[in-house]
Order: structure tokens, then C-alpha cells, then sequence
């Protein structure tokens, strides 16, 4: 099944039932603190930033986002051209003892998520890390799971998940693409 | 980019690549746990055939912090002493496994030698090759300029600013690098030097304005930053006497005092890449005023260079 997956009410449901998870495991949203991984992560954590001020309105989107940065802690950087080095933003109390949620958009192999892991490790000592993604689309190398997921798309290889968002490409939708060498 | 070896081919592309990198490696160097990853299992010689403290110790230090393995090498107390030669040292440091090779050599043109000579593999980066390139300092001033004098540093370049560069242009290869990346970068260079202080032909690059005295200089125009060159008197035949008569006339024609400085605009920064003759070309007050960056310039030499290790290590290796 190749062609649009989830379509723009579909991905603010998603993200609506993510943030009630989110605040039922933690009993409530004080601790939490998203960190989007960019590019399509960030806007992924905004979102579900205001939708955790709309189930608990002390929850400042603001003061509780920040974008975790991972390219110095890619495990691939020697087998791909040089990449650009994005910008790593925190909240300004940090991250020390905050249940930290990282989001991303399309949950792989899980390479991506070990950087983050490492990278945070680096910024301080949360007490608890939990993952948040749009997709998951399998295919993991690595022991790692999401706590949260919009929606799961059993996927091969070969097939591209691509996700659009509003904020960068100018509308929501995941495209689910048949791979250029199948 | 595989070498960094002269500002001159460097493209304004590359070079603003170069400054956004720097400016997140200074954000990671904020944090309480400073060291990346990025370039474990690298290997990175510094190899110095020239005295110098603050370039080797800050290629020292970027390296370190990006995990990378440093080795240092200095002619002095090596097979250099012996006689060996530029390329028997540099085959010693290809059998070593060397990634990258940071060069200081006392020759113009020595980076460029081990780069296209064949005989080693990895990336070299020139740290100084006697009156020619510096290009890590001039990148570093043109970060420092950008984040003081630039509103939205992010992806811009220098437009429209005005640089004073003041002093031994002659054995300068901060000035040489500066030249050009100042140009590519969209700033207006003015050289300020006694005639015997200037390299030939430099008059003849249209893009460079020459004044023969700091006060011509400051009349013409209004400079968002000055920088002050050290006097090289270990370049100088004759300890200086052949290129200005003595250092109190020098100092009085060109060198940076509270009176002079006060002729800048409010904003203009004072910049020096050091190491300074303090009470020649740049006087205390100067030096040590608000408007200094001199000391800022050596905390941002760390991330430029932790940038240019980065752009040229981290990729996949790229064709030459």
C-alpha cells in the first residue's frame, strides 16, 4: 500500500491522543520537557507542546520545549558527505531531573534515537527519557522503543515514509513511497 | 573541501559554512560537559616547525574536544634538528595513520607542498606558512567581527563593513588571509603600513584601499573595526632598522592609542591576533579597553577550528 497514509486530521489526532498518554504514564505534564530532534521533529514537539497546555493549562509550551541537535553524535558520519550542524536549543532551567520527551517524526531504525540518548547524556541527567514519534515504520537495529506512537505502518526496506508538515512543507501528510530501486 | 590551506580560492559559500558551523561548536562549548563525539578513532598531527603557543594549543584543544587523537610534533627536539626533510617527516606521519596534518612552517608555501605532493593521505590545514596564509585566524576574526558587528549573524556575511588593517602587512600572513576572506565576505579592507611594511603590488588589487599613516587612515573613513598587526621584528633584517627608523616613530605614526581610538566610531572594535607588543603597535589602554576583542578572539579561534575539523574530517572522505 503505497500513497498518503495519515492526512491532516489524522496527524492532529494523533498527536491530540499522544499528549493525554503523555500526561496519564507521568501524572501530569510539571516534569515533562519535549525536545524535538530536527528538522521535522521540532514542529512535531511545538505541537504537542500546545496540545499539553490544552489538557493542563500550568504547562507552559514555551518554557518546556527546546530541539536536541544529534548530527555530532551520528554513528554514519564518516559514510555519508558532510552534513550541516543544526542548532540545539534547551529550556532555561535545563533538563537535570526533568522526565524528558524526545520527539521525532518517522521511528526507524533507532540509530537516530541512540545519538539523542548520547547526546543528552551530555546535557545533563534527566530523571526519566521517553520517546515520542509520528510513525513507526520498524525495522529496528538497535534495542530501542517508543513510548508513544501516532501511528505504526508496517513498511519494507526498500518503501520511503516521508512526512510533510504544515510549518515546513506546507501541509500535513505522510506519504508512505514505494523505494526508487524497487 | 578536503585541504584549508589559503582564503584566496576559499568561496564565500564555504567560508559562511565554515563561521555557522563555528558559531554551534561555541554554543557546545557552553555546556557543562564540552567534549563531542564526533571525531572519535581521528587522528590529527600538529605539525610545527615554527614557535608558536596560542595556534597550537587551540588546534590542540578543538581536536581534543571533538574526541579526535592529538599528536604533537615540533621540529624542535625532533628528526628535524637532524636534518630530515619536510617530506621524510611527512612520510613518518603517513605511516602513523594521520587523518588530518595541522602544518606551521617557517616557508611560504609548505601547507601547500604536503597537500598536493602525494606523499600523505589525510587533510592538511595550514596553521601559519611564513608571510603567505593563516587561514584559521582569519576566520576566526571575521567570527568575531561577524558576531559584534552583524545584527543576525546566522548564514550572513560581512556586507558593508569597513576593516582597518594596521601595521606589518609586509610579513603578515594574518593580513594575507584577511585580504581575501574579508573580500569574499563582502567587507572593505583598508591597509594602513609604511611603504617598506607593504608587500609589491599590493596597490595594484583595486579591491584593498593603502594609507601610509593610521591618521590619513581615520580621516578617510569611519572603520567598524581596526586590528592592529604585531611588529615581526624576528622577520626583520636588522631587527626592524631597515623597515622604520625606530619604534617610538613607528609607534607614533601607527600604533593604536586612546587618542586614536577615541577618533573611532562607538561600536568599532579593536581586534589584535596576537601575540602583541604592547607599547608599539598597540598602546595598554587600547588594549585593554571594553572595545577589545583581543582576549575573545582566542575563544573563538577554539570553535572556527573545531569547525574547519569538523567540515573536513567528519564526512565521508571526499575526492580531492
Amino acid at each position: 500500500m503505497t500513497g498518503t497514509i495519515l492526512g491532516a486530521p489524522d496527524i492532529s489526532r494523533a498527536l491530540k491522543r499522544i499528549a493525554h498518554e503523555i500526561v496519564e504514564r507521568n501524572d501530569g505534564a510539571a516534569s515533562v520537557m519535549l525536545l524535538g530532534i530536527p528538522t521535522r521533529g521540532l514542529p512535531l514537539a511545538h505541537r504537542l507542546a500546545d496540545a499539553l497546555a490544552a489538557i493542563e493549562p500550568a504547562f507552559s509550551p514555551a518554557e518546556r520545549t527546546g530541539a536536541l541537535d544529534i548530527t555530532m553524535y551520528r554513528d554514519d558520519l564518516h559514510k555519508q558527505p558532510t552534513r550541516s550542524i543544526g542548532t540545539t536549543t534547551l529550556p532555561a532551567e535545563g533538563i537535570d531531573d526533568a522526565v524528558v520527551v524526545l520527539v521525532d517524526d518517522v521511528f526507524h531504525t533507532g540509530r537516530t534515537i541512540r545519538a539523542a540518548l548520547d547526546a543528552i547524556s551530555d546535557l545533563g541527567r534527566p530523571s526519566a527519557v521517553q520517546l515520542a514519534v509520528l510513525v513507526d515504520r520498524g525495522h529496528r537495529e538497535l534495542p530501542i522503543r517508543a513510548d508513544f506512537v501516532g501511528k505504526n505502518i508496517p513498511t519494507s526496506r526498500s518503501e520511503r515514509v516521508d512526512v510533510h508538515l504544515a510549518e515546513i512543507d506546507g501541509e500535513d501528510a505522510v506519504i508512505l513511497r514505494r523505494g526508487e530501486d524497487a | 573541501m578536503k585541504h584549508l590551506l589559503t582564503t584566496k580560492d576559499l568561496s564565500r559559500e564555504d567560508a559562511i559554512r565554515i563561521l555557522d558551523t563555528a558559531g554551534q561548536m561555541a554554543a557546545t562549548q557552553e555546556r557543562e560537559i564540552r567534549k563531542l563525539p564526533t571525531l572519535r578513532g581521528k587522528t590529527v598531527v600538529n605539525l610545527f616547525f615554527e614557535d608558536s603557543t596560542r595556534t597550537r594549543i587551540s588546534f590542540e584543544a578543538a581536536a581534543k574536544r571533538l574526541s579526535a587523537d592529538v599528536i604533537n610534533f615540533s621540529a624542535k627536539g625532533s628528526s628535524v634538528s637532524k636534518g630530515e626533510s619536510l617530506k621524510d617527516t611527512a612520510l613518518t606521519l603517513q605511516a602513523m595513520g594521520a587523518d588530518a596534518v595541522v602544518v606551521r612552517h617557517w616557508a611560504s608555501g609548505a601547507a601547500e607542498r604536503l597537500a598536493t605532493s602525494g606523499w600523505i593521505h589525510g587533510s592538511v590545514l595550514n596553521a601559519g606558512d611564513g608571510t603567505h596564509q593563516h587561514p584559521t585566524q582569519a576566520l576566526l576574526d571575521a567570527y568575531t567581527m561577524r558576531r559584534h558587528l552583524v545584527e543576525s549573524p546566522g548564514a550572513a556575511g560581512l556586507d558593508g563593513l569597513r576593516v582597518a588593517i594596521v601595521g606589518d602587512i609586509l610579513h603578515s600572513r594574518v593580513a594575507g588571509s584577511n585580504g581575501y576572506l574579508l573580500n569574499t565576505l563582502g567587507a572593505k579592507v583598508s591597509l594602513v603600513a609604511p611603504p617598506t611594511l607593504l608587500p609589491v603590488g599590493i596597490t595594484a588589487r583595486p579591491e584593498l584601499e593603502v594609507f601610509y599613516t593610521l591618521d590619513d587612515a581615520l580621516d578617510a573613513h569611519e572603520y567598524d573595526a581596526i586590528m592592529m598587526l604585531r611588529v615581526q621584528r624576528e622577520r626583520m633584517t636588522g631587527g626592524g632598522a631597515a623597515f622604520f627608523p625606530s619604534p617610538e616613530e613607528y609607534s607614533r605614526m601607527y600604533g593604536l592609542d586612546a587618542a586614536r581610538m577615541a577618533r573611532l566610531p562607538e561600536h568599532a572594535i579593536v581586534m589584535h591576533p596576537g601575540p602583541m607588543n604592547r607599547g608599539l603597535e598597540i598602546s595598554a589602554e587600547a588594549a585593554d579597553s571594553p572595545r577589545s576583542v583581543i582576549v575573545e578572539q582566542v575563544s573563538n579561534g577554539v570553535a572556527v577550528r573545531m569547525a574547519a575539523l569538523y567540515l573536513l574530517l567528519a564526512g565521508e572522505e571526499a575526492a580531492a
